[in-house]
């Protein structure tokens, strides 16, 4: 069943702040194979006008998808959690997530769609720290397939 | 933010060092406790098999992250990409052997922007397939 378009627009409320620990981002980047010295080495990331460890461009999708959990949880909205597959991403960032920030996520609907049967869900996650400044917004296409036979 | 990389110093075409990214069953077990994403699709097989999957397949994230490393590895540093973002047009298959997968990742400065910054096109093959689509980096250069 198409999903209501009356949700376009509709925004949640800003999530709790996710505290970003030095290393949860070096658990991170060592899944990912990554050694840039950015992410673990404050004196590395500091050589760089960091002020503490940043952490990897894709680090905050965790928080952001986390945070869209109330979208796609939503009884309202309907989605089937079942079929949905993750079909774009995309982020531009302010500047990077880094140890210590404080991190809470606003997450709304931009757009929903009904193509061949598929229900098309555009979410965005803006991101902001403990003093509100901006840091990332995430946008996130989810799409959710038609069940066989439909 | 520190680029090594100066932005008078590329041009439309310039060529970033191409990287291949190897990835197991192990790889993507640890990149789900990273991540905290436990779908099953990325580590039990018989459950990918059931919702119609070849195989386990890796997180559509997992390989967005190693894409850009690319950009990250040239740039020196990491805060210098500004945008980034991709479409996920085809799984990367991970067998249960000791070979997994391999992604090869290529990528060029497709425009010079303003205010120092460039697009970068990038190219995720894995098994002769484009895993990802309209993958592009926006990067601000020194």
């Amino acid at each position: 069943m198409a999903l209501d378009q009356s949700f376009v627009g509709r925004t949640y409320p800003p999530t709790p702040p996710y505290e970003v620990g030095r290393e949860k981002i070096r658990e991170f980047a060592e899944a990912i194979g990554d050694a840039n010295p950015a992410y673990t080495d404050i004196e590395a990331a500091k050589g760089l006008g960091h002020s503490d460890v940043i952490a990897p461009p894709t680090f905050v999708f965790a928080i952001t998808f986390k945070a869209a959990g109330a979208v796609i949880e939503d009884p309202q909205l309907g989605l089937d959690y079942s079929r949905v597959v993750h079909g774009d991403q995309k982020f531009a960032y302010t500047r990077p997530v880094r140890a210590g920030d404080r991190l809470s996520v606003t997450s709304t609907i931009e757009a929903i769609k009904s193509m061949a049967g598929n229900d098309i869900l555009d979410i965005r996650g803006e991101v902001h720290d403990a003093s509100g400044e901006h840091v990332v917004t995430a946008w996130t296409k989810l799409v959710s397939r038609a069940p066989e036979g439909a | 933010m520190t680029a090594k990389i100066a932005y008078d110093e590329v041009e439309v075409g310039t060529e970033l060092p191409a990287q291949s990214f190897p990835v197991t069953r192990a790889t993507l077990v640890r990149y789900a406790g990273a991540s905290g994403d436990f779908n099953p699709i990325h580590w039990n097989e018989k459950f990918a098999v059931e919702v119609g999957l070849p195989d386990v397949i890796a997180h559509g994230m997992f390989t967005m992250a190693e894409a850009v490393r690319v950009v990250t590895d040239w740039a020196g540093d990491p805060a210098a990409v500004v945008e980034y973002g991709v479409r996920f047009t085809k799984p990367v298959v991970v067998p249960n052997d000791d070979e997994g997968a391999l992604i090869e990742v290529s990528a060029k400065v497709a425009a010079k922007l303003d205010d120092q910054r460039v697009r970068v096109d990038l190219t995720a093959m894995c098994a002769g397939q484009k895993v990802l689509g309209m993958s592009r980096a926006v990067v601000r250069l020194a």
